[in-house]
């Protein structure tokens, strides 16, 4: 902005310059106004000619913060996006107790994730199941694989491929609700989420 | 207990000084007992150690006294009052003639004086067990009451208290005294495997001498012993997956299982030859029982095809022929049997379909008699026992949750966890008094796998 100021200043000087040219003789001996008609024209021209290039140069300096706007803009959208689909992808699943079956209220939970693997082909995740502190600790383990394995296939029957999706299982190693309640309990009944790889740049499906 | 039982059966009087006009012996006598009423003992020997001197081998005398009561064959007697008994009993004069040697005050390496078998017997012992020095060498006198005379002397060099292998090399003097008494075999020289805060310990039956074994890294369950008792099978989580490790305790060296590591493989178990591991795998097609030849760490064969149903925990018989393993082929987890190759697959303890509950971590007694495992009722664990030739159950448990039963070497004591003190801890159980001890007073430990007899090692063996 300052230098287009700079370069108005200097525009209307030249102006100014030309006018006083022509402004010391007389008008009533003024018989051939030519040069003076030329001079004018040429003033004008330079003024017309100066004018333009200020304005592409405010043009382009404009079109290049614009430019960079847009780009740090779109990173942090991107950057946004990411995190959104990756809190989207750690959702958990929850199930009954001594259940590896699917329940009706995590379907919404689960075609989200179908959605957001068609919509990143390099994104790998791993399913892992989880039990409460109830059962037997080695048998939980087997549990938790139920529990992973029907998350996964729900996902390759919703067309995702079953090489993107590993499955394991923790039992009740590692529980995320300490408490020994229902509330805890029901907490520690669930699926997990984890990106493997393909992660870095996520689009939302 | 024992000391309440011989306070019962005893007049015992314990003076503060007894006065005697004319000191007829040098040694001190400061304390007198009285017997009244005949002590009856009970249904098991009774046994008595020695209190005595050298001082330096209280701490073998204890052990070796706590030894003997946890095998839960003894009424161990306790005496009042220090060594009073056996010197106020010479004192009295009861003492048999003593086969030339002093009455008392015996040194190093003289052989001892006969104790006071009439007292001894009039006290309810059928054994004397006396731990005294001979030379460089520790000597273990077991003494038949009955007979009055000495039935064995086993000698042993013993390391320093509180050096390497001092405490096995006690244990070891402990279960040979339980051979020559009963000819029984005993459960004192070994260790119990367990998981604690994801990691895999070992510690003594005792209670005592707690190691680590596992990574310190990762998170590991499923100990299981080799039938050398000198290795440790057992798994660990990592990247997703579950590894099988057999490590040395020896040299702390350990192997990952071949073809472990790829997928979850879990409850490892050996075979009584040591040839074979068998353990548990989940994959997407389900959970199922899985062998490895464990000599040359190769050639994975599999026993199971759940397809829809889940197979694992598998424990060998003792003689190799059969494994017992969980399935929930009728829904619920319920224990099976099959033929160490996999064939003849059979419901093993048997079930009310629709109303017992889940049943779980079985495992094969070493008299091959019996399988313990646990199971739920009423919406909590507790342990049962199968009978193995009349395949009937009967539960052995009913305080409080109980789990995950692990055989000792004698087949009559139980390591269990249970949280019947308030949080889940290790605890052992006689099957044939039903004598409950705590065998670690820490919160968190479970999973307990209980080590067949150790092998003496060069450092234990004189």
């Amino acid at each position: 902005m300052k230098r287009l100021t700079l370069l108005a200043l200097a525009v209307v000087a030249g102006a100014v310059t030309a006018a006083a040219c022509g402004g010391p003789k007389p008008p009533p001996q003024a018989p051939t106004p030519q040069p003076n008609a030329d001079s004018a024209a040429a003033a004008e021209r330079a003024r017309q000619d100066s004018m333009d290039a200020a304005n592409r140069a405010a043009q382009a300096a404009e079109a290049e913060r614009a430019r960079r706007q847009q780009e740090a803009d779109a990173a942090a959208g991107a950057q946004r996006t990411t995190e959104e689909v990756r809190a989207m992808l750690a959702a958990m699943i929850h199930f009954d107790y001594d259940k590896a079956v699917l329940r009706g209220d995590d379907v919404g939970t689960l075609d989200q994730k179908v959605a957001t693997l068609q919509a990143n082909p390099n994104l790998r995740i791993r399913i892992s199941g989880h039990c409460d502190e109830r059962g037997s600790d080695e048998y939980n383990l087997a549990l938790g694989n139920r529990r992973a394995t029907a998350a996964k296939q729900y996902l390759v029957s919703h067309g995702i491929d079953a090489g993107r999706i590993e499955t394991t299982s923790y039992g009740e190693e590692r529980p995320l609700a300490q408490g020994h309640d229902e509330s805890a309990w029901a907490q520690n009944r669930r699926d997990e989420f984890e990106i493997i790889s393909g992660g870095d740049a996520l689009k939302k499906p | 207990m024992r000391f309440l039982l011989l306070g019962l059966g005893l007049v015992l009087w314990v003076g503060p000084t007894v006065r005697r006009s004319d000191a007829q012996d040098t040694s001190a006598i400061d304390r007198g007992v009285r017997i009244g009423i005949v002590y009856q003992p009970g249904v098991r020997p009774g046994l008595v150690v020695l209190p005595g001197r050298p001082a330096g081998l209280d701490s073998a005398r204890a052990m070796l006294m706590r030894d003997l009561d946890y095998s839960d064959r003894f009424e161990l007697i306790t005496l009042p009052a220090g060594d009073s008994l056996r010197v106020g009993a010479a004192a009295l004069g009861t003492a048999p003639p003593a086969r030339g040697a002093p009455a008392r005050g015996r040194t190093g390496g003289a052989p001892a004086a006969g104790p006071n078998y009439p007292l001894y017997l009039a006290l309810g012992a059928d054994f004397i067990v006396d731990v005294r020095a001979a030379g460089d060498t520790a000597v273990v006198d077991l003494h038949d009451v009955a007979a009055g005379a000495l039935r064995r002397a086993f000698p042993a060099r013993l390391p320093a208290p509180g050096a390497a292998g001092f405490r096995m090399a006690v244990h070891r003097l402990a279960d040979q005294v339980l051979q020559a008494t009963l000819g029984a075999p005993g459960m004192a020289a070994t260790r119990v495997g367990f998981v604690k805060d994801g990691k895999v310990y070992v510690i003594d039956q005792d209670g005592a001498d707690m190691h680590l074994v596992s990574s310190t890294d990762r998170q590991a369950m499923s100990p299981a012993w080799a039938p050398d008792a000198r290795r440790l099978a057992y798994m660990e989580f990592w990247q997703g997956h579950g590894q099988l490790f057999v490590q040395d305790l020896g040299n702390g060296e350990r192997t990952a299982v071949a073809t472990t590591g790829r997928a979850l493989d879990f409850t490892p178990a050996f075979s009584p030859d040591g040839k074979t591991l068998a353990f548990s795998r989940a994959t997407e097609e389900g959970t199922d029982v899985y062998t490895v030849n464990a000599k040359d760490n190769c050639c994975l064969q599999r026993l199971t095809v759940g397809r829809f149903s889940d197979n694992l925990s598998p424990a060998y018989s003792p003689d190799g022929q059969r494994i017992a393993f969980v399935s929930t082929r009728s829904g619920l987890p319920q224990i099976y049997v099959m033929a160490a190759d996999g064939t003849d697959q059979q419901l093993f303890a048997p079930f009310d379909y629709g109303v017992t509950g889940a049943s779980n971590a079985p495992e094969w007694s070493p008299d091959g008699q019996s399988v313990a495992f646990h199971r739920d009722v009423a919406g909590t664990l507790q342990v049962f026992v199968l009978d193995v030739r009349t395949r009937t159950v009967r539960q052995l448990t009913s305080v409080g949750r109980n789990e995950d039963p692990t055989w000792a070497p004698d087949s009559r004591h139980l390591a269990f966890v249970s949280d019947r003190s308030g949080y889940r801890q290790l605890w052992i159980i006689d099957l044939d008094t039903g004598r409950i001890r705590p065998l670690l007073q820490q919160s968190g430990a479970r999973l307990p796998a209980w080590s067949p007899r150790l092998p003496e090692t060069a450092a234990t063996n004189p």
